[in-house]
């Protein structure tokens, strides 16, 4: 981003100063034709767009053309008008089913788990994103309501949540802190305060964390 | 036949001929409209910008604003500027007013759809603004209007009548601007006089052709998926509403399996070549006032026909680069952003050729102080501002930071709106003597295009350290439990004022406007030593019209020359000078 940046501001100041010296230069008798300045100019510009180009799609590619490492974090991101929801899919590995006619937020199940299925009684729902550093994470976009646009301003990472679909987006967060998580999609009056927090932790951390907030079902088991 | 020659009093005579199909009274009628839009939107903007710096400040006439008013000023400013003003004003507006006479036609081929088109533009106008006093006010969706916010009424206030009143006005502008673009590409075809060929025509009117084209081709699917849109609403379908939702705590439709993002295609679909339906008859009236007022033809003429073409016919496989980030497939975003930079590059030749012609042109002799110029000028510069981020925004993994940033927001108010404002005041400027037979003060003038450019600027350049610190649109707050962007209030503040001066700055043009339609000095016979033919006094197409044996804008000013002696004084070369044949 800084080298496109810096790119485009160069031929933005250049740009304007040609076109301000055009307007000012003073009165010259006969037409001063300089067709060769134009193939230049054209020329390196084609070339400055020529490797932003290679560069964005290497870039993107590297970036979307794979999805994540097998071992890596899966958690699974829900939007709703106005708040993100984080599923974790517990010590099987496997997010249980969900229905919506089950979704009942003031009675503390707000994705909807059906308690019939064994691999949704161990999911752990939180309104906090937090993961390991170093390790990478595949979030599993989702929406109950409209679109949302799941932005970590900090991770560099957006991607629209989308009703009846699942779009995964994977990252690997590699210092610690906290992050906002915000909304990028206009998705209602409360778009501007949809937000949450990623927390990145560290590994023994996170492990205290997933024990802590584990289930209830699970525990009685 | 000629505007010029008519006194102003003949003028109000048209004028009261409301329901006229002649061109030139449906000009100044897409005129009024769009001045009524470009008010009414710049003070939704205004109360926008007051909201976002003072945000717990009452307003006057409107109270406290709270979230969803802000997100229905976001969603009508958007709608109407895009479609009322930056569609109307550079494809409606002028075409009508100069386009039949520069390819030394009568009239327009189809005078009625031409009439029919601006009063159902009109009605769609009306429409609009009607969503304001509806039950639950204006939509609140922004002007993409995405299902399914856009489909389901329970999704938020104004999402119902509201939201219908969008549907509608949007449905009607489709069928408006399709009826004014068949005309023009009918025009075109067939009412060219003898002599003017394909490339003898003027850089404006091969930039209406393009966006005839464009408009053709865009808006019947705009109004398709506006009708789908309608239908998932009140009839039960679900072309774009997936089943399974659960709004306000309540289950809709359990089935159904329609597509979010069908919508953001055909949308798209559109919404893209409406950027260039806007751009590009502002790159014509940028070509032929920088090719008059430098008496250098712009660059090259054939290059700049190839150019207007490529970059129409590109703009028609962009459209994806609205969603690198909406779940499209990645590798279409991949093809998408390399569209979208193939742009960058007729674009490119365009900007060296004006510059050029600049470079080489008499420009240094005090014409640039002319206010046409100066606009024009000005469109250049935005042109080069707002362009410059294109190539950015392109790169997808950019994007997905960028995307939806307020860095967008910079961008394309550059791009889109300041350029192709300021393109507006140029034609209005340069073209103000064809409607009143006056000019508009010069003085005024001056004063309106410094304290707009420096306004423009002032407003939309810090938009883009907005955009790089991450802050959202269509956020009506910035203050929140977890989010840093707290920090950006006084960005917000320098904005908002800036956007004040921006705002007063137009009141100088209004009423340079108003003052000089009755009270102007009074225009000479082509003013500004033109060589299209909208400016040939009326004896000259009388003495020539559809009997040129020379082609009337090849070789304009020998042609005009040999028949009128004042039209053209010999010591103005003609300006555009297509390759004779």
């Amino acid at each position: 981003m800084a080298v496109s940046i810096a790119a485009m501001v160069a031929v933005f100041i250049l740009g304007q100063v040609v076109l301000l010296i055009a307007i000012i230069r003073p009165a010259r008798d006969g037409a001063t034709q300089v067709p060769w300045w134009n193939v230049f100019t054209f020329g390196t510009l084609t070339l400055l767009f020529v490797v932003l180009t290679v560069r964005a799609e290497t870039l993107w590619a590297a970036n979307r053309f794979q999805g994540p490492s097998y071992d890596a974090l899966q958690v699974e991101v829900v939007g709703q008008q106005y708040a993100w929801y984080f599923r974790y899919p517990g010590t099987d590995a496997r997010f249980g089913i969900v229905r919506p006619e089950l979704v009942d937020a003031a009675a503390g199940n707000p994705l909807g788990l059906d308690a019939k299925d064994p691999a949704a009684r161990d999911d752990l729902v939180t309104s906090q994103l937090v993961v390991p550093v170093g390790r990478e994470v595949n979030l599993r976009l989702r929406s109950l309501d409209v679109i949302h646009g799941f932005f970590i301003p900090g991770m560099r990472l957006k991607q629209n949540a989308v009703p009846g679909s699942v779009f995964n987006v994977h990252f690997t967060p590699t210092e610690i802190g906290r992050y906002p998580i915000v909304c990028s999609q206009v998705c209602g009056s409360g778009h501007y305060r949809m937000e949450a927090e990623l927390r990145v932790v560290s590994l023994n951390e996170f492990s205290d964390w997933l024990a802590k907030h584990a289930p209830v079902a699970q525990v009685s088991q | 036949m000629k505007r010029a020659a008519i006194p102003p009093s003949t003028t109000r005579f048209a004028l009261r001929r409301i329901f006229s199909t002649h061109h030139h009274v449906i000009a100044l009628q897409y005129g009024v409209l769009a001045l009524l839009a470009v008010i009414t939107g710049t003070t939704l903007s205004l109360f926008m910008r007051f909201h976002l710096a003072w945000p717990n400040l009452q307003l006057p006439f409107w109270g406290m604003i709270r979230p969803e008013d802000y997100l229905a000023l976001v969603t009508m400013h958007g709608t109407i500027m895009v479609f009322f003003v930056l569609t109307v004003a550079p494809v409606s507006v002028w075409s009508n007013l100069v386009l039949p006479e520069q390819i030394g036609a009568r009239q327009m081929s189809l005078p009625w759809l031409n009439a029919c088109g601006f009063w159902i533009t009109a009605a769609a106008f009306a429409v609009l603004v009607a969503a304001f006093f509806v039950p639950q006010g204006a939509p609140i969706g922004g002007w993409t209007a995405y299902p399914p916010l856009s489909a389901i009424a329970a999704t938020g206030p104004g999402q119902g009548a509201g939201m219908d009143c969008w549907i509608a006005s949007i449905g009607l502008f489709c069928l408006g601007s399709s009826c004014g673009a068949i005309n023009m590409l009918v025009t075109i075809t067939r009412e060219r006089c003898k002599g003017m060929t394909l490339l003898r025509m003027p850089l404006t009117v091969w930039s209406w052709y393009t966006t005839a084209i464009l408009s053709t081709i865009v808006f019947p699917v705009l109004l398709a998926a506006a009708l789908l849109l309608l239908s998932d609403r009140h009839f039960g379908t679900h072309y774009f509403v997936p089943g399974g939702l659960i709004v306000a705590g309540k289950l809709l439709r359990q089935g159904g399996d329609g597509s979010p993002l069908l919508w953001q295609h055909l949308f798209w679909f559109f919404g893209h070549p409406e950027v260039y339906i806007a751009v590009l008859p502002a790159m014509g009236i940028t070509s032929s006032i920088l090719a008059n007022f430098t008496r250098r033809q712009p660059g090259s003429y054939k290059l700049m026909v190839a150019t207007t073409l490529s970059i129409g016919l590109l703009g028609l496989i962009v459209w994806g680069h609205h969603m690198f980030v909406s779940g499209m497939n990645p590798y279409a975003g991949m093809a998408f952003s390399l569209t979208t930079i193939a742009i960058a590059l007729p674009s490119t030749v365009k900007v060296l050729a004006w510059l050029r012609t600049l470079w080489n042109g008499q420009t240094n002799r005090g014409a640039w102080r002319a206010t046409p110029m100066l606009f024009t000028l000005g469109f250049i510069s935005f042109f080069i501002a707002g362009g410059l981020t294109g190539p950015i925004l392109a790169q997808p993994m950019l994007d997905s930071y960028l995307h939806n940033t307020y860095f967008v927001l910079g961008h394309f108010h550059l791009i889109m709106g300041m350029a192709v404002v300021f393109s507006m005041f140029a034609a209005t400027y340069y073209w103000f003597p064809l409607m009143t037979g006056r000019l508009m003060s010069e003085r005024l003038g001056q004063w309106h295009f410094w304290l707009s450019l420096i306004g423009a600027y002032a407003v939309f350049l810090p938009m883009h350290l907005a955009g790089l610190a991450g802050l959202p649109r269509h956020y009506a707050q910035m203050s929140g439990p977890t989010t840093h962007f707290g920090a950006l209030q006084p960005l917000q503040r320098e904005i908002t004022y800036s956007a004040f001066l921006l705002g007063a700055a137009q009141l100088i043009f209004l009423w340079n406007l108003v003052r000089s339609w009755d009270h102007g000095i009074v225009a000479k016979s082509d003013p500004w030593n033109a060589t299209t033919l909208e400016w040939a006094p009326p004896e000259w197409f009388a003495e020539n019209h559809r009997e040129v044996s020379v082609a009337p804008y090849v070789d304009g000013d020998r042609a005009v020359n040999a028949n009128s002696a004042q039209w053209k004084s010999e010591q103005f070369p003609a300006p555009h000078r297509p390759p004779a044949e």
